[in-house]
């Protein structure tokens, strides 16, 4: 990834922790444990848990590409046999009442994820880019297919089941209630993320960038290229195995499809949206992920044409991601003008958003007409019950579409104008003003 | 011996399907150094727009229409989408035709639904060509082989002996030395995307009829093909003819052998245990070559990438 705003090393010596890299940390932990008494429903705490899993494996994941600028098709694997181990592991507990806590559970997924990214790293790293892409692919097909071959270890097509409650008590909790194993997540989430952020700090996560943007120069000054690509491949192994466990426990079931090659997309995809150019790209995008999941899946049937959309709008025009877009407001904040991009957003962003809605109501409607039942013609569409056959809605649609991407055509150039002003230091709000 | 025979044919069919992929992948490859994900997916339109195409105007149209559309689309993605990525890097373009891939199959999936499109191949070729031992060869599997062949040709004839494809095989060595001799380098690229992709398409017509007109065709086979121009050398035309056809006979035979690896282990002196529940080496005595076929292209890959990266017939490296 060559993005540049991955914020360089600083050559003087700063002191090892300043207080604006403490706080997220803080808040983060103080957020996540009031979290469940805000939304205590199970349905929420189960959305939470997934999201948490999806935020270590995602965060797993942009080590390989954000940090290390290697595009893995197979990740996925990873994680996959590190929740099978745990599961084995649970039923060998269970076997024979082995005084294991279950909170330890993860680390074993975690040592059994770097153990295959070991030996896998130690032919796959040698080069980044195209051939790293096809030999992840080729081992995440090749382990997938195994699933269903090798029976005795994934359990073939029913997958593996356990049971997390025959552990050792821990500090008198079984994990029996969904909310213990919200707290046992939490806590190997904040873990996992702060680990892999002080990795991203060391010397080797330093040289991963460095590796990432210009390998030639890197194995001038002495570094293995291959060897920092070895170490930040099998960190990814260690803590994609970690989120592994962590699955485990939380479904209690392994199935092929955590293997699969579209779980490693999904990951790839997740990652991408979030952004990889920033450490908490990641975490942005496995919450809207799962958040978009959650909610849009229930709304539409076809919700992931939607998100194949807006990802491929995110590679093309925002390849920053969430993050990225974020960021990108930094300087205009620092210099108190945010305030200044408030009215021409509203003037784009409003309209534009009022054509998506619109294009997504064609599509919609263009679906229920092409693959509803015959005779049944009632479509619910953002809150409203029509006929999809009358040409009514399909006018309402297209002229919200037209008329939503004709107003923020017309906002764009003032937004435009506006951004750049905002980001240009001393210049004045609006133009006439002093330069 | 007549299985032999029909597996060799069976063999050299899926072979040149996958021949006809991985030329123009190869080709694009060569182009861009950009492998293109949706490459696939780009067969799945062939088939699915000369299905939606035969219905009204007959399988010959589709046949001839459909290619041309699927390159038009082809040119267009490049024009608009891969140009633009192109800026970003090499890792972001692979992103960005891993995201398309993704969203044809949606989109196919939007228009004509998850289920099997009732394709068929023409009246005309519905009959058995002539049979060895008890098994018929269809006439549509021959008409695809010389199909294919004949393409092949084609395509090895304009890239050698014709005037634009010098400017081809110049543009894809040293793009900006001929562009500074006056042609048109971008305009090359798009064209050599369209017809790459109008190739996927061809193959999208021809197979859908055979192996089925589903919304997981591209995955189906999407991966295989990289597997392909991988094993033959990236960038190599040769290479591609090589591999396809290798993986075609080594997928086919796999899958009609019957053998056992029950029997390797007897050889090397193991006995079979009696309680196969007790013994972790259960999947092993149970195993069979046909189960583990179609992971053999990958085991190849592998092996390839790590000890000879160059492919088979490979110039450069990956």
């Amino acid at each position: 990834m060559t993005d540049t705003y991955q914020k360089t090393a600083t050559v003087t010596k700063a002191p090892v922790f300043s207080m604006a890299q403490v706080a997220p940390w803080v808040i983060a932990v103080i957020f996540l444990m009031v979290l469940p008494i805000a939304f205590g429903s199970n349905s929420a705490i189960t959305i939470m848990n997934q999201m948490m899993i999806t935020i270590v494996f995602a965060l797993s994941y942009n080590m390989l590409l954000g940090q290390g600028g290697m595009l893995s098709f197979g990740h996925a694997v990873y994680m996959g046999v590190g929740g099978f181990f745990c599961m084995h592991l649970m039923n060998i507990v269970e076997a024979n009442e082995l005084p294991i806590p279950l909170p330890v559970l993860p680390i074993f997924g975690g040592l059994f994820g770097l153990g295959l990214a070991t030996i896998v790293g130690s032919f796959s790293t040698r080069k980044a880019g195209t051939v790293f892409a096809m030999i992840s692919l080729g081992i995440g097909e090749l382990i997938a297919a195994c699933s269903v071959i090798i029976v005795a270890f994934f359990g073939g097509e029913e997958g593996m089941p356990g049971d997390r409650t025959y552990f050792l008590p821990f500090f008198g909790t079984e994990f029996l209630r969904q909310i213990e194993v919200y707290y046992l997540i939490a806590f190997w989430t904040v873990l996992s993320a702060l680990l892999m952020y002080l990795f991203s700090r060391t010397p080797v996560g330093r040289m991963a960038n460095a590796v990432r943007d210009n390998p030639e120069r890197a194995e001038f000054l002495g570094y293995s290229a291959r060897w920092v690509r070895f170490f930040s491949f099998c960190g990814a192994g260690f803590f994609a195995g970690i989120a592994g466990g962590l699955f485990a426990i939380n479904y209690e079931i392994l199935t092929e499809t955590n293997l699969s090659t579209t779980q490693s997309g999904i990951i790839l995809l997740i990652t991408f949206l979030g952004g990889v150019g920033f450490f908490f790209g990641p975490i942005l995008g496995a919450i809207a992920f799962t958040l978009l999941q959650s909610v849009l899946s229930l709304q539409s049937e076809i919700w992931q044409l939607y998100l194949g959309a807006l990802f491929l709008a995110t590679v093309m025009f925002f390849p920053g991601g969430l993050a990225g877009v974020l960021m990108m407001h930094v300087p205009a904040a620092r210099m108190g003008r945010l305030g200044w991009l408030v009215g021409p957003y509203l003037r784009t962003i409003l309209p534009a958003l009022i054509g998506i809605a619109g294009l997504a109501a064609l599509m919609e409607l263009l679906f229920h007409v092409r693959h509803s039942a015959t005779g049944d013609t009632d479509m619910t569409l953002f809150w409203v019950t029509f006929d999809s056959h009358s040409i009514l809605p399909w006018i309402v649609a297209i002229v919200a579409t037209v008329g939503g991407i004709w107003l923020a055509r017309q906002g764009a150039p003032k937004l435009r104008e506006t951004w750049h002003r905002a980001n240009t230091p001393g210049a004045a709000k609006t133009t006439g003003g002093a330069a | 011996m007549d299985l032999v025979v029909i597996n060799l044919i069976d063999g050299l069919f899926y072979g040149l399907l996958l021949f006809m992929l991985s030329s123009g992948l190869t080709l694009i490859f060569s182009m861009m150094g950009v492998l293109n994900f949706a490459h696939a997916s780009f067969y799945m339109l062939g088939a699915y727009f000369a299905y939606q195409i035969s219905m009204y105007l007959g399988f010959w149209m589709g046949l001839l229409i459909a290619p041309l559309i699927v390159g038009i689309a082809g040119a267009g993605v490049e024009r608009y989408g891969l140009r633009r990525v192109h800026q970003y890097g090499h890792v972001p373009e692979l992103i960005f035709t891993f995201g398309l891939a993704l969203l044809i199959e949606e989109l196919v999936k939007f228009f004509w639904g998850n289920n099997l499109m009732a394709y068929q191949e023409p009246e005309i070729l519905k009959f058995a060509l002539f049979s060895v031992g008890a098994n018929a060869v269809p006439a549509y599997k021959v008409f695809m082989i010389f199909t294919s062949i004949a393409i092949f040709v084609g395509l090895l004839y304009v890239l050698t002996r014709t005037r634009v494809g010098m400017i081809i095989q110049a543009a894809l060595s040293y793009p900006r030395t001929v562009e500074a001799l006056g042609h048109n380098v971008p305009l090359v690229f798009m064209g050599v995307f369209g017809v790459g992709t109008a190739l996927a398409g061809v193959a999208g017509v021809l197979a859908g009829p055979v192996l089925g007109t589903f919304p997981g065709m591209a995955f189906v086979l999407g991966s295989i093909v990289f597997v392909t121009i991988v094993i033959g050398g990236l960038g190599s035309l040769w290479g591609a003819l090589a591999a396809s056809l290798l993986l075609g006979w080594l997928t086919t035979f796999a899958a009609s052998s019957s053998f056992q690896f029950a029997d390797l282990l007897n050889f090397f002196g193991m006995t079979r245990p009696e309680d196969m529940s007790e013994s972790y080496l259960r999947d092993l005595w149970s195993l069979t070559l046909p189960q583990i076929g179609p992971i053999l292209p990958y085991i190849l890959m592998v092996l390839i990438l790590v000890f000879r990266p160059y492919g088979l017939f490979g110039k450069r490296d990956v």
